[in-house]
């Protein structure tokens, strides 16, 4: 097995994938959800129901406002309580649509049978219509959505889509389990999505260590044109966009462009998964699949969730003891970010919850930097953090952009590496924000 | 031996006598004409280079000032040195200063341990600005003080201290010197600079924008933009659920009882202020 990777950084992880042999299971309804109108970069979606009405699981709650915007569906059928603006876990307030559950009905249109249909339609523009009415956004994490991405602009091509399938934050295995029980469903996807782009040439690009996955969609690929499974070492970062291409195609995204610009698309096994169930099966973007998982003692799981159902809820049903936790983390311990409150709903790109115990949600004690350069080493798009936290520290935005600080891709693996734990990743942020802010400003 | 020690001595002042006759020529010929009165006035300055006076250091200030006009000059002023050093100024150069209103930074947040109480535990950097960038605020209001000091830190004039009951920073207005490196600093943009009339002075010590009984929740001191004190004072604007009072309020007419009359006791009224005690 002849695996790729990237160029530059990267560092090894302990994958601590406890719950990788776990199957999807489907969690129970909650009896409320609520559904952010905001899911995704970009507008808010508008909100086209008011309290009161009946919905239905695919009814629609919010139009997509503008170009970069996505749609909103219901994902349990009740009534609409209220339009309400609550914690969204970084203790920030955000619009909600608050549905009370009634039963389990779905929208007339929706197959929720278990046949695979991989007869595509030819028709490129209802395929693209199917994406955009299904209110799919890269669920990776980013929440970029989805029908943008797959149209080229003009004066681009695509030549590649990469499918990402690498899942490398410890703890995750979302992607994983999707990979291995519905690895049918996402070659079609990747089919979709190669028609699409008017392309014959998809790349499920998987870790190494995912060996039943890898084996089972070799398996599959084999029957369907145009989709090729290539196995990438396991290393931190592999998972990110910059990373794969370059592990995949040799090829290197510059400063401040897209991945059209080396002529490739990526897309996440979740979304690709999505768009298979929206064009196929008529069902929009109500659930997904999370993990929960962590170094606490209990049960992780991989559960098949409803969008905008309460972290509590996840938890409870969980059976996992509370004054244990000393941090929930909404993602996966390297990138994920902590919540305060645990009201906060699953969103569409919520890829996983990670508990820790209370002794390791604790920082360690920083100590001088030694400039050993560790951080250089392991920065994989080749920043020099050291000297970034230096001009953060003195507010210099010249030199932070001389440093290309914009490029950072907030990976975590210099305050990983750093022998003297500086949190290096975190003046990164404030750098990059910063600079958001002057050149929003100006 | 001994020849050899003294031809090196020799070659040395040699050079040296060299390099002073090259020094002193290019010194006159390219001599900067700095006169004494420019001088006169940098030597006035409190040295402080904080740049409040918007000019790049007491030497731009200086140089400024000299090459200013009577209209000019009335518009420069020096906020560390106050009206005791523009007056100097302008007896050197001859001319009359400016009126300058005395003013001071404050903290339009109320936002204390006691009043806004922790709702979580932040494990980050002890910074307001990394803090900023993760979550709202340790006690949920998102335009709240933050406690960790990040304008205390950047305070050159030492008038800037948290208050370890508090948590908020307080201002010592008798050291403050209204340079505007705080207001710059927060990332919540909680500092301003205001005046202070006959050592009286009144604001609003909030910035929340939320509807009242969410700001409420996290705050007791919170703003609920009731509108009472605009009822008192028609200039008071209230928007965005928040109350805000211009400058052009009179601290001496209505402070107290602005601060008397609202409900939450988010106005803050200051009395019997002292003047600066750094006139150098």
């Amino acid at each position: 097995m002849k695996t790729k990777t990237f160029a530059l950084g990267g560092i090894h992880l302990n994958k601590h994938k406890i719950s990788a042999r776990i199957g999807i299971e489907e969690l129970d309804l909650p009896d409320v959800v609520y559904i952010p109108v905001k899911q995704h970069i970009g507008a808010p979606a508008k909100i086209v129901v008011k309290s009161g009405d009946k919905v239905k699981v695919g009814t629609l709650l919010a139009e997509a406002d503008g170009k970069v915007s996505a749609r909103v569906v219901s994902s349990i059928s009740g009534e609409v309580c209220k339009i309400e603006e609550i914690n969204n876990g970084q203790g920030y307030l955000e619009t909600v649509i608050t549905i009370k559950r009634e039963g389990d009905e779905f929208e007339d249109n929706m197959d929720m049978s278990d046949k695979i249909i991989s007869e595509i339609s030819d028709n490129r523009d209802e395929l693209l219509e199917a994406i955009k009415n299904a209110g799919i956004v890269g669920m990776g994490g980013a929440g970029f959505p989805t029908p943008i991405k797959s149209e080229i602009p003009e004066g681009k091509k695509a030549d590649t889509l990469i499918i990402n399938g690498i899942e490398c934050e410890p703890y995750l295995t979302a992607d994983c389990r999707l990979m291995e029980e519905k690895s049918e469903q996402i070659v079609i996807g990747a089919r979709i999505l190669n028609k699409i782009l008017g392309i014959q040439n998809a790349i499920i690009a998987i870790d190494e260590n995912k060996r039943r996955s890898i084996a089972r969609l070799r398996h599959i690929t084999k029957e369907y044109v145009g989709v090729n499974v290539q196995p990438c070492k396991s290393i931190y970062p592999q998972g990110g966009e910059k990373q794969l291409i370059n592990a995949i195609t040799g090829r290197e995204v510059p400063s401040g462009k897209l991945p059209i610009d080396v002529n490739c698309v990526v897309q996440n096994v979740a979304t690709v998964y999505a768009v298979y169930e929206a064009v196929q099966k008529h069902i929009p973007l109500f659930r997904r699949v999370l993990t929960v998982s962590g170094n606490i003692d209990w049960n992780p799981c991989n559960y098949l969730v409803r969008i905008g159902t309460p972290i509590s809820f996840i938890l409870e049903k969980n059976k996992i003891q509370m004054d244990k936790v000393g941090k929930v983390l909404i993602g996966g311990p390297m990138m994920g970010q902590a919540i305060s409150s645990l009201d906060a709903p699953v969103t569409k790109t919520t890829s996983g919850i990670t508990v820790f115990s209370e002794q390791t949600s604790r920082k360690p004690e920083t100590t001088a930097c030694i400039r050993c350069g560790k951080c250089v080493d392991s920065c994989p798009m080749g920043l020099m953090p050291l000297n970034i936290r230096q001009a953060v520290e003195n507010n210099d935005l010249n030199e932070m952009k001389k440093l290309h600080i914009q490029d950072c891709i907030l990976c975590g693996c210099c305050s990983y590496i750093c022998p003297a734990k500086i949190p290096l990743l975190d003046y990164c942020k404030i750098g990059k924000y910063e600079l958001t802010k002057q050149s929003k400003k100006a | 031996m001994i020849s050899a020690l003294f031809s090196n001595i020799l070659v040395l002042c040699g050079l040296a006598v060299i390099a002073a006759i090259l020094l002193y020529i290019t010194s006159q010929k390219f001599k900067m004409e700095k006169s004494p009165i420019e001088e006169a006035i940098y030597n006035a300055l409190p040295h402080a280079n904080c740049g409040a006076c918007g000019k790049a250091g007491c030497q731009d200030f200086a140089s400024a000032c000299y090459k200013a006009d009577q209209e000019e000059f009335e518009t420069l002023k020096c906020p560390v040195g106050g009206s005791n050093v523009m007056a100097k100024i302008a007896d050197i150069k001859g001319m009359k200063a400016g009126t300058m209103q005395r003013t001071c930074a404050v903290l339009r947040c109320n936002g204390t341990c006691k009043n806004a109480p922790d709702k979580m535990e932040y494990t980050g950097l002890k910074s307001c600005r990394v803090a900023n960038t993760v979550m709202s605020g340790r006690s949920g209001c998102p335009n709240g003080c933050l406690r960790f000091g990040d304008c205390v830190k950047v305070c050159q004039f030492g008038a800037l201290s948290l208050n370890k009951e508090t948590g908020i920073p307080i201002i010592d207005y008798t050291k403050c010197t209204s340079c505007g490196k705080c207001v710059q600093r927060c990332p919540r943009g909680l500092f301003e600079i205001r005046p202070i009339e006959e050592g009286k002075q009144v604001y609003v010590a909030c910035r929340n924008q939320q509807k009242g009984a969410v700001a409420r929740k996290n705050c007791t001191a919170a703003c609920i933009a009731c509108g009472k004190c605009a009822k008192i004072n028609p200039l008071i604007v209230v928007e965005n659920n928040l109350a805000y009072i211009p400058t052009t309020v009179s601290a001496v007419a209505d402070g107290e009882k602005l601060a008397a009359e609202c409900p939450v006791k988010a106005i803050q009224y200051r009395q019997n202020m002292q003047e600066n005690k750094h006139e150098n």
